[in-house]
C-alpha cells in the first residue's frame, strides 16, 4: 500500500505566488480578527477567579445567577461546562477586594441556595502573576524563534531559517487569529500547544531544506525550481504520513481528553494542518525568492557525513 | 553491514530491563495508607516508632497491611478508607500532639521496588486534587521593620556611649540621627560604623543648618533581610501546613519574594487559607513564684491571676495572667552565644516601647522568672523561664541559661514566629477537588490509549513488518518515557499526559521518516541490504536537526512556563530524547536482528512499494540523477 504515487515532480515553485497569497491573505484575515476580536485571554493571563461547580441534577442558570446575583460581585459570566451538570463561573479582578476570599463567598452562597453544589476547581489568578504569565509567554515565544533561527542559519544557512521562521510564525498567527475570531479562550496550555507546533512545524521546513541541500548535490544540472519541487514531491508522502500520525493523537485528545484538554488539541489541529501547507508551500518559495543558490549549500569544506554521498546508489 | 555487535544489543536490553523495573510500580493500584511524621526536630523517627505503631493498631485491632519505615516517616498500608480513618484517628491518639498522622495513598508495589527507588509517578495537583497556593511576601514591609529596628539599635547605641544629639527619626527606609555639633556627629559615626557594619553612613545637614547623619542598609544587607524574611517564613509556613496533617506538603521559594504551597489531598481551602494565614502570638509574662502556689495548681485549685502551663521541657509553669509584652515589640530573635560564659543563648531585639517596658519590668524583677509563651490556635506553651539576672535597658536581650545550640535555635524560630517576618498575600490560587483529578487521570489515560491503538493500526498495516517495529520501538519509547518519569519523579500534569500523547504521535515521524527513506531506496532499485543501511543513516540528520529544534520548543517552555506547562515541557522534552533513542537505535536493532543475518535478502516487508515505470531510471524523469 502506498499512497502517494506521483509520477513526475510537481511544478509547485510555478504556483508558488498562488500559495502566498492565499497565506497571506489568511495572515491578513488572522490579523484582522486579531485586531478586531482580540485574544479571549483565559484566567491565567487576566487574572481573576474560576469556579468549577457541579450539581447533582443539570445546572439551573437562572437560580444560580439569582444566587450569585446576591452578592453583589458585579460583572460575571456563568456558563455550563463540558457536562450539563457542571456550571463554569469567572469573576473577573476586583480592586481592592481580596480574591482569595472571593471563590469562599460563591461557594458558601451556592452551598446555601442548592446543597449538592460541589466545588470542583478553582483558579484565582492575582493581576501580578497573569501579566507574568503574558509576559513569559511571550519571552518563551521570543526564545523559541530566536533559538529555531539560530539552530538553522548554523545548520542551514540563513535564507532557510528565515524563511523557515516567516513560514511558521504566520501559523502562529493564524491559530491565535482561529482563537480571535471563535472566541476561544486562550488559556496557558494553549499557549504549549502554539510553542509546541512551532517546534513541530519547524520539521517540516527542516525535512524539506534537507532534502534541497541533498538535491543541490545530486542533481548538478537541474534548475532551483527543479530542485526545490523534486525535494518537496519526493518528501510530500513523509509529510502526509507524519503529519496524520501525529493528528492522530490530537484527535484521540480532542475526542477522549475532555475539556480541559479541548482548546490544547485545537490549537494543535489548527497549527498541524496549517503546518504542513506553510512549513512547505510558504517557506520553498520564500527561499527561492531569496535567491538561494546551490553554492549557499554546497560548500567544499561542508561535512558531507550526514549525506552519506558514498552509499548513492 | 546491517548487524549490531553484541554490545549495542546489550545496551539495548539493559534499557529496556531498566526501563520495565521502572514503569512497573505504576502498573499497581493505590492503597489507603496511613503516614506517620513529625515537625520537629527533638522527635526521633526510629525503629521504635515503627514498633509503636505497630503495637498500637494491634491493640485497637485495627487491621493493616504492612508498615514501614522511610526517610520521611512511618508508612502503614491498609485495606480500606474506613479503616484508614480508623488507624488515623487510632494512632493520633496514641502517640499524641508530637506526630503528624496523616492519610495518603501509597502504590500497592512490592517492598523491592520501593527498596531500589522505584516509585509510581508523582502527580501533580491535577490529577491527584489538592491545593496550590502561590504567596507573595511584602518585602517592602520586611525593610520597614529593619529600618523601625535600627532606629530603636542605634538610639540605644548612642545613649549608651553617651553621644550628644539631638533626636533620631526614621525617613523612608532611613535612619536620620540629628546633632548640633560636629565633634558629636564624627564620634556618633565611628560608633555606629563600629556597631552596624550593615548600615552605610552618610553626612547630610538640612536646609536649617541643622547636622544630619543618614544610615541607610547596605544593598547586600537589605538582600540578607530580604532573604532572611521568606525563609522564616517558609518556616513558618512549614509548621503551620504540618497541623494539616498533609502527607506530602510541598513549600518552596520560587523567585526572590514568593512562596509556593502545595497541598495535595486537601479539600478544605477554607480551612488551609486560614491556617496558612493564622499569626501565632507571643507573650512575655511573669512567672508566679509565690511559695506552695505551683503544688496548689497541680493540684487542681490553680491561683486566681494565674495559668498553669507546660514547659517545652515538659515541666510545668504557673504564669501570671497579666501580659508584661507581646511579639509584635520583638524585632527580631537570633540564636548566639553568651559572650561571657560561651554558652548557647537567644538574642532578642525589642522595638522603642518594647525596651522601655522591658527596662521597668526587669528593674522590678530582677531574681525572679519571666515566661515567654507562644500562644497558638488557643493553645498556650511555655518556650522558656529564665531569670532575669539584672535590669536589662536598650532592648536587647540575652536569654541563656542550660540551652543546647539546638535548643536555641528553636527558641528563636518560635519567638520570630509570633508573627511573619513580613505579611504574605495570595497572588494565586489552584483547586481541584478529588473527583476531578480522577476524571482528568481518565481522560488523559484514555486520549493516550486510543491514540496509540489507532496509530499502531495505521502504521501497521501502511509498513507492514517495518511498521510493527516501528509500533514496537513506539512502546519502548512510551515504556522508556515513564521510567525516566518515575524515575525523576518530575510531576506528572494533565498537560504532562498531553505532552506523552503528543510526543507519541511526533516520536512516529523518525520512523516514517526512515521507512520513506527505505521505499524510496528500493524504489530506485537498491538491496535490500542497502536500503535499510541508506534508510537509517540519510534519516539520521534529518531526525536530529527536527528533534533539535522541537528540543528548542520545549527547553523555552520549561524556562517560561509555569505549573502545568511546565509538566508540559519535561514530558515533551524528555520524550524527545527518549524517541531518538528508541526510533533508532532499537528499532534498528530489531531489522538487524530479523534481517540482518541473511545473506540473501531478497525483500523487505515494508509494504507495497510503487514504482512509477520498473524500466526508466529510479526518480523522477527529469530527476537528473
Amino acid at each position: 500500500m502506498e499512497f502517494f504515487r506521483f509520477k513526475r515532480d510537481i511544478p509547485f515553485m510555478r504556483y508558488a505566488l498562488v500559495f502566498n497569497v492565499i497565506s497571506g491573505v489568511t495572515f491578513v484575515l488572522a490579523v484582522f480578527f486579531l485586531a478586531t476580536r482580540g485574544l479571549n485571554l483565559g484566567v491565567d493571563f487576566r487574572g481573576g477567579t474560576v469556579i468549577e461547580v457541579t450539581y447533582a441534577h443539570p445546572v439551573d442558570f437562572n437560580r444560580l445567577r439569582g444566587a450569585i446575583d446576591k452578592l453583589a460581585l458585579g460583572e460575571y459570566s456563568a456558563q455550563s461546562f463540558g457536562a450539563s451538570d457542571t456550571a463554569l463561573i469567572r469573576l473577573p479582578l476586583k480592586e481592592g477586594v481580596s480574591s482569595a476570599k472571593l471563590s469562599e463567598q460563591v461557594m458558601t452562597t451556592l452551598k446555601a441556595d442548592d446543597p449538592s453544589a460541589t466545588q470542583q476547581r478553582v483558579e484565582f489568578v492575582g493581576p501580578q502573576v497573569g501579566r507574568e504569565l503574558f509576559e513569559n509567554g511571550a519571552l518563551a515565544l521570543l526564545l523559541v524563534s530566536a533559538g529555531i533561527v539560530g539552530y538553522l542559519a548554523m545548520r542551514f544557512e540563513w535564507r532557510f531559517a528565515v524563511a523557515a521562521i516567516i513560514a511558521n510564525l504566520h501559523d502562529i498567527v493564524i491559530i491565535l487569529g482561529f482563537f480571535a475570531l471563535f472566541q476561544w479562550e486562550f488559556s496557558l496550555p494553549v499557549l504549549a500547544a502554539i510553542l509546541a507546533v512551532l517546534g513541530y512545524s519547524v520539521n517540516e521546513s527542516v525535512v524539506v531544506a534537507d532534502r534541497i541541500r541533498e538535491n543541490f548535490r545530486k542533481m548538478r544540472k537541474a534548475s532551483v525550481t527543479h530542485v526545490i519541487d523534486n525535494a518537496i514531491t519526493s518528501t510530500m508522502s513523509r509529510t502526509i504520513i507524519t503529519h496524520g500520525s501525529t493528528q492522530l493523537m490530537v484527535t484521540s485528545m480532542l475526542l477522549f481528553g475532555g475539556e480541559t484538554l479541548h482548546y490544547f488539541a485545537l490549537a494543535l489541529t489548527i497549527g498541524i494542518l496549517f503546518g504542513i501547507y506553510s512549513s512547505v508551500l510558504v517557506m520553498a518559495p520564500l527561499v527561492m525568492w531569496m535567491g538561494v543558490s546551490r553554492e549557499d549549500l554546497v560548500k567544499p569544506e561542508k561535512k558531507a557525513g550526514l549525506e552519506g554521498e558514498k552509499i548513492v546508489p | 553491514m546491517n548487524r549490531y555487535p553484541l554490545w549495542k544489543y546489550l545496551v539495548i536490553g539493559v534499557a529496556l530491563l531498566i526501563g520495565f523495573v521502572y514503569t512497573l510500580p505504576n502498573l499497581f493500584p493505590e492503597v489507603p495508607a496511613v503516614q506517620v511524621s513529625t515537625s520537629k526536630a527533638t522527635v526521633k523517627i526510629d525503629n521504635a516508632l515503627l514498633a509503636q505503631v505497630e503495637a498500637a493498631l494491634a491493640a485497637a485491632k485495627v487491621p493493616y497491611r504492612g508498615a514501614a519505615l522511610d526517610a520521611t516517616g512511618v508508612k502503614v498500608r491498609l485495606p480500606d478508607t474506613d479503616t484508614q480513618i480508623k488507624a488515623r484517628d487510632t494512632l493520633q491518639a496514641a502517640l499524641g500532639e508530637n506526630y503528624i498522622v496523616a492519610l495518603n495513598l501509597l502504590s500497592a508495589s512490592p517492598q523491592w521496588l520501593s527498596a531500589i527507588g522505584a516509585l509510581p509517578m508523582y502527580l501533580g495537583l491535577d490529577l491527584r486534587g489538592g491545593v496550590h497556593f502561590l504567596l507573595q511576601v511584602d518585602m517592602k514591609a520586611a525593610l520597614d521593620k529593619a529600618a523601625d529596628r535600627y532606629t530603636t539599635d542605634i538610639r540605644s547605641l548612642l545613649r549608651e556611649k553617651k553621644t550628644q544629639y539631638s533626636g533620631v527619626g526614621r525617613e523612608g527606609n532611613n535612619v536620620v540621627v540629628r546633632f548640633r555639633d560636629d565633634a558629636e556627629r564624627n564620634r556618633a559615626r565611628a560608633e555606629i560604623d563600629k556597631a552596624f557594619p550593615d548600615l552605610a553612613l552618610r553626612e547630610a545637614d538640612a536646609a536649617g543648618g541643622e547636622l544630619r547623619l543618614i544610615a541607610a542598609l547596605k544593598p547586600e544587607a537589605q538582600k540578607r533581610i530580604q532573604d532572611g524574611a521568606i525563609q522564616q517564613n517558609i518556616t513558618i509556613l512549614r509548621n503551620r501546613v504540618n497541623e494539616l496533617g498533609v502527607a506530602e506538603p510541598i513549600i518552596q521559594q520560587q523567585g526572590a519574594d514568593r512562596v509556593v504551597v502545595q497541598l495535595p489531598g486537601v479539600q478544605d481551602t477554607a480551612r488551609a487559607k486560614d491556617i496558612l494565614g493564622r499569626t501565632a502570638s507571643l507573650e512575655i509574662r511573669m512567672v508566679n513564684e509565690e511559695a506552695g502556689a505551683l503544688e496548689q495548681a497541680l493540684a487542681g485549685q490553680v491561683p486566681f491571676g494565674s495559668d498553669l502551663f507546660t514547659e517545652r521541657g515538659g515541666a510545668p509553669v504557673l504564669v501570671r495572667r497579666q501580659v508584661v509584652l507581646t511579639g509584635d515589640r520583638i524585632n527580631d530573635a537570633q540564636p548566639g552565644f553568651d559572650q561571657r560564659t560561651n554558652e548557647a543563648a537567644v538574642h532578642v531585639n525589642l522595638d522603642g516601647t518594647g525596651a522601655r517596658i522591658f527596662k521597668e519590668v526587669t528593674r522590678e524583677n530582677v531574681g525572679k522568672r519571666m515566661a515567654i509563651v507562644l500562644v497558638e490556635k488557643g493553645k498556650a506553651e511555655v518556650i522558656t523561664a529564665p531569670v532575669i539576672r539584672e535590669e536589662i535597658g536598650g532592648g536587647r536581650v540575652q536569654i541563656s541559661g542550660r540551652m543546647t545550640t539546638r535548643e536555641a535555635n528553636d527558641v528563636a524560630l518560635l519567638m520570630r514566629a509570633g508573627a511573619l517576618a513580613a505579611p504574605m498575600e495570595i497572588v494565586e490560587e489552584r483547586t481541584v477537588g478529588p473527583s476531578l483529578g480522577k476524571e482528568n487521570i481518565d481522560k488523559g489515560f484514555a486520549s493516550v490509549t486510543y491514540g496509540f491503538i489507532v496509530l499502531s493500526l495505521f502504521i501497521c498495516g501502511y509498513y507492514m513488518l517495518m511498521g510493527l517495529i516501528s509500533t514496537i520501538a513506539l512502546s519502548v519509547n512510551l515504556l522508556l518515557l515513564v521510567s525516566i518519569l518515575s524515575m525523576l519523579q518530575a510531576t506528572l500534569t494533565l498537560p504532562g499526559i498531553a505532552a506523552i500523547a503528543l510526543t507519541l504521535g511526533m516520536a512516529i515521524d523518525a520512523n516514517v521518516l526512515i521507512n520513506e527513506r527505505i521505499r524510496e531506496e528500493l524504489r530506485w532499485g537498491a538491496t535490500p541490504h542497502a536500503a535499510i543501511q541508506a534508510g537509517y543513516e540519510r534519516a539520521w540528520g534529518t531526525i536530529l536537526d527536527s528533534n533539535v529544534t522541537t528540543l528548542i520548543a520545549g527547553v523555552a517552555l520549561f524556562i517560561f512556563g509555569s505549573g502545568p506547562v511546565r509538566g508540559f515541557a519535561v514530558v515533551h522534552c524528555l520524550g524527545i530524547m527518549t524517541s531518538m533513542f528508541s526510533a533508532v537505535f532499537v528499532s534498528r536493532g530489531m531489522v538487524n536482528l530479523i534481517y540482518g543475518g541473511r545473506k540473501k535478502l531478497e525483500k523487505i516487508s515494508i509494504g507495497q512499494i510503487w514504482r512509477p515505470d520498473a524500466t526508466t531510471p529510479p526518480g523522477t524523469p527529469a530527476a537528473g540523477r
